[in-house]
């Protein structure tokens, strides 16, 4: 794989104190996911081991090991959420996805998420796809949505 | 630059604003007003402006915590009044600029209410709103009036003269004026704030940090959030005051990841800080040198706990550790710090601006000033509010709030998140402080009050934050660990219809042992949901046990979806959506729920017409439904030649 980019993101943090959470958060942004090549070569660099990095990256809910879906569907499980029906909403995703939570479609168009909370309270229970907060969802409503981004991506590949 | 200098700029160029000869538009952009398409809005409002010629000042404020009737757009027409119209969808801010900007009729049937001065016939005034108020609002004060992205305007609301004014004061006055405001730490532990500081500055050692605790993970709160995407600048202002008084030279903000429009909002206010010579070297010609720095979060609820924060801007795991020392004596990186949240710094802010005596003004004996609270769940209004300490209970949740949604019976309130208790209806008439709900088993918390009604399951509900706390336990201690695994897979067992006499006895000796045995706080209070709700709802535990009954109807093992015979018009709607094909029937044939097949997914009673409402949840009850479709019920022809 290629580490350049990853030097690049280094470079401002080397002999910076702390600066760990913000090199993975940065290399994910740009690689999509912590691949684990890239997370020996942070161990490296910053002069730790691999053991410290890892165990750092799975701590924090926020850093994947695997790609993602092209359109994250994360499902808001908050209090707010959850007393207006949230799970009946994740499962209705699931159920047309045919995907668990932290899983990707076969083609890699979705991925399926859930999220602690958002803090959207006020409009529960939502759902956001990529940066796209859709209040007052519904399973019915949620389906809708979901195939008008199938739609989509197929006329683009056309 | 002379801060009286800045200061009369910022207020001779806000009244020039105020009296522009334009019009002005004023758009919530915040997150909830993003979420219900406050830029669809205001991107139509820019087209249709620019369509018809107007040149107005658009500006994008943040949420005066309405939630409920967003996208909130308010429009000023030189030298009329300010009107807030709610629920304003791009349709509607067209419909607003020809009639009203271009026009004369201000459609006050659209409109909320106005703003300030003056009054518009057939427009109520917007200080009348129920929603606002019984509100008084001090650290919301700027939000939705002033543009979250201009310094000056918060200077010129009197921002920043609270640090001017300190920067002249010795540090222990600042901390005496802290004090005398009663402030308590508004994260949840309800600490003295002016206490906290005290002991900072009083510890030994030459490097000394403030944090702000923006982690805000709390499912069901967003106070935080709603505050520095409207008024970046109160907190920071707190955090200079704080850095004058205990002596600090550098200010972290940890944020919650998951916030990113506020985190962008204080990365842009910092820069202008900068600017405008606030931070840095020598701020505004004193000795000061301060400098704020921005730590993203990566996700870990236990992180708002304040050692394992510690740990995080560390770059380390966020993992608590027992306390002492105490982080006022050995914080962060081993050095004297001082933590708190981001609502206790932007009261220091204002309390340094009106004095201490002004702020204590509000509030009980013991419980001073002012506290913001998310409204959310089952309640009509929802949104962001601020009330003073000591306000019922009832007056929050039915004035504020507009009681339950749809006139539904009101069952509890979730104070607190994960670490807080239900409260029934019996104990509506409790005042909102410290010491009350504490004595009722809740706590003050960071402020998130979810409302939960009669098709709520409490047993449900303390599965629910048993799970939360469970997933997001650090690992490090075993009560912690494993004693929220076990409490969970009691209330699993129970809300799956599965539960044992002898598992209310167990619930309650492993709380016990959990709240006394747990290193950090996220362990010690995790029971508390379990511990409220069989203080005030057993019936409901016992229900789920005794009977394999969910008189909530929320419980998916123990409930049935099933037609109403006598309601079913034969549609034949919920036969086609059901996704699992359980659905028997025919045109003008009552339907029939094949229970074998049913995945209660719950489909066929959001589809079912309202005007029908055949779809019901059985819990226990009998109803006697036919074992093949027959013909529907003819109630009279009407109806009959209607469905036709």
């Amino acid at each position: 794989m290629d580490l350049t980019k990853l030097k690049a993101i280094l470079e401002p943090y080397k002999g910076q104190k702390g600066s760990l959470i913000a090199v993975l958060q940065k290399t994910q942004e740009v690689y999509g996911y912590l691949p684990e090549e890239a997370l020996r070569e942070i161990a490296k660099e910053l002069g730790t081991t691999a053991n410290e990095v890892y165990g750092v990256a799975s701590f924090y809910a926020q850093f994947r090991f695997k790609p993602q879906g092209k359109n994250v569907v994360k499902v808001c499980e908050g209090t707010a959420c959850h007393v207006r029906g949230s799970h009946r909403l994740l499962e209705s995703v699931q159920d047309y996805l045919h995907i668990q939570p932290g899983e990707i479609t076969p083609d890699g168009v979705f991925g399926v998420e859930r999220v602690a909370c958002v803090g959207c309270c006020a409009l529960a229970p939502v759902m956001i796809i990529n940066e796209d907060v859709h209040a007052g969802m519904t399973p019915v409503e949620a389906k809708k949505i979901l195939t008008d981004i199938e739609k989509s991506e197929k006329t683009q590949v056309k | 630059m002379e801060f009286e200098k800045l200061q009369q700029q910022s207020m001779a160029e806000w009244k020039e604003l105020q009296s522009s000869k334009k019009p002005r538009i004023l758009i919530g952009t915040g997150t909830c007003g993003r979420a219900a398409g406050s830029l669809k809005t205001l991107e139509a409002i820019k087209n249709e402006l620019k369509r018809l010629n107007i040149d107005a000042i658009v500006t994008e404020v943040g949420c005066i915590g309405l939630c409920y009737t967003e996208p909130i757009v308010d429009i000023i027409k030189p030298g009329q009044p300010r009107i807030a119209y709610g629920k304003v969808t791009p349709e509607v801010a067209v419909k607003l600029i020809q009639d009203y900007l271009a026009g004369d009729n201000p459609h006050p049937e659209l409109a909320l209410g106005t703003v300030g001065e003056g009054t518009i016939p057939g427009i109520p005034k917007m200080s009348e709103h129920p929603m606002l108020k019984p509100q008084v609002r001090i650290s919301l004060r700027n939000c939705g009036n002033i543009d979250p992205k201009d310094i000056k305007q918060y200077i010129a609301s009197g921002g920043y003269s609270g640090f001017a004014k300190a920067l002249q004061m010795a540090p222990d006055d600042v901390i005496a004026e802290l004090k005398k405001s009663g402030l308590r730490g508004r994260g949840g532990a309800g600490f003295s704030a002016g206490m906290k500081w005290e002991l900072c500055r009083k510890a030994p050692g030459d490097v000394k940090y403030v944090i702000c605790n923006f982690d805000e993970g709390d499912p069901g709160a967003f106070m935080n959030r709603l505050l520095l995407e409207g008024d970046p600048h109160s907190l920071l202002e707190g955090l200079l005051i704080g850095g004058h008084a205990i002596g600090a030279s550098k200010g972290y903000i940890y944020c919650r990841a998951e916030k990113p429009l506020a985190i962008e909002r204080l990365d842009f206010a910092i820069k202008q800080m900068h600017e405008y010579g606030l931070l840095g070297d020598n701020i505004l010609g004193s000795k000061m040198s301060f400098d704020i720095e921005v730590k993203k979060g990566a996700g870990a609820f236990v992180c708002g706990e304040e050692t394992a924060l510690m740990a995080s801007i560390e770059g380390k795991r966020g993992m608590p550790r027992s306390r002492p020392p105490f982080p006022a004596v050995s914080g962060l990186w081993g050095k004297p710090t001082n933590i708190n949240n981001v609502e206790t710094w932007a009261n220091s802010a204002i309390i340094l601006q009106k004095g201490g005596a002004w702020f204590a003004g509000f509030g009980t004996e013991k419980s001073k000033g002012t506290k913001t609270f998310a409204l959310a769940g089952k309640i009509t209004r929802t949104g962001l509010i601020e009330v003073p300490m000591g306000m019922p209970l009832r007056t929050i949740i039915n004035d504020i709030g507009g009681g339950p949604v749809g006139g539904r019976k009101f069952k509890a309130v979730q104070t607190g998140g994960p670490s807080g208790g239900c409260l029934p209806a019996s104990k509506l008439d409790l005042p909102v402080d410290y010491e009350s709900l504490a004595e009722a088993g809740a706590i003050v918390g960071s402020g998130g009050m979810v409302v939960a009604d009669e098709d709520t399951c409490m047993v449900d509900l303390a599965r629910f934050f048993l799970s939360f706390v469970q997933h997001e336990s650090c690992g490090k201690c075993v009560p912690c660990r494993v004693g929220t695994r076990q409490m969970l897979k009691i209330l699993e067992r129970i809300t799956n219809g599965k539960g044992k006499p002898e598992d209310i006895a167990q619930l309650e000796n492993l709380a016990k042992t959990i709240k006394a045995g747990s290193l950090c706080a996220l362990g010690g209070t995790a029971p508390n949901p379990v511990l409220t709700t069989l203080r005030y709802f057993k019936d409901e535990y016992e229900a789920h046990i005794n009977d394999k009954r969910c008189p909530a109807h929320s419980c998916k093992a123990l409930i049935e979806y099933a037609i109403v015979p006598q309601k079913c018009e034969g549609c034949m709607i919920c036969m086609r959506q059901c996704p699992a094909s359980a659905i028997k029937g025919g045109k003008r044939l009552i339907h029939i729920i094949d229970q074998s097949k049913c995945t209660k997914c719950g489909t066929c009673m959001e589809v079912c017409p309202e005007r029908f409402g055949a779809v019901v949840k059985l819990s226990g009850e009998k109803m006697d439904i036919p074992s093949e479709p027959i013909p529907v019920i003819v109630k009279n022809k009407a109806a009959a030649a209607k469905a036709e």
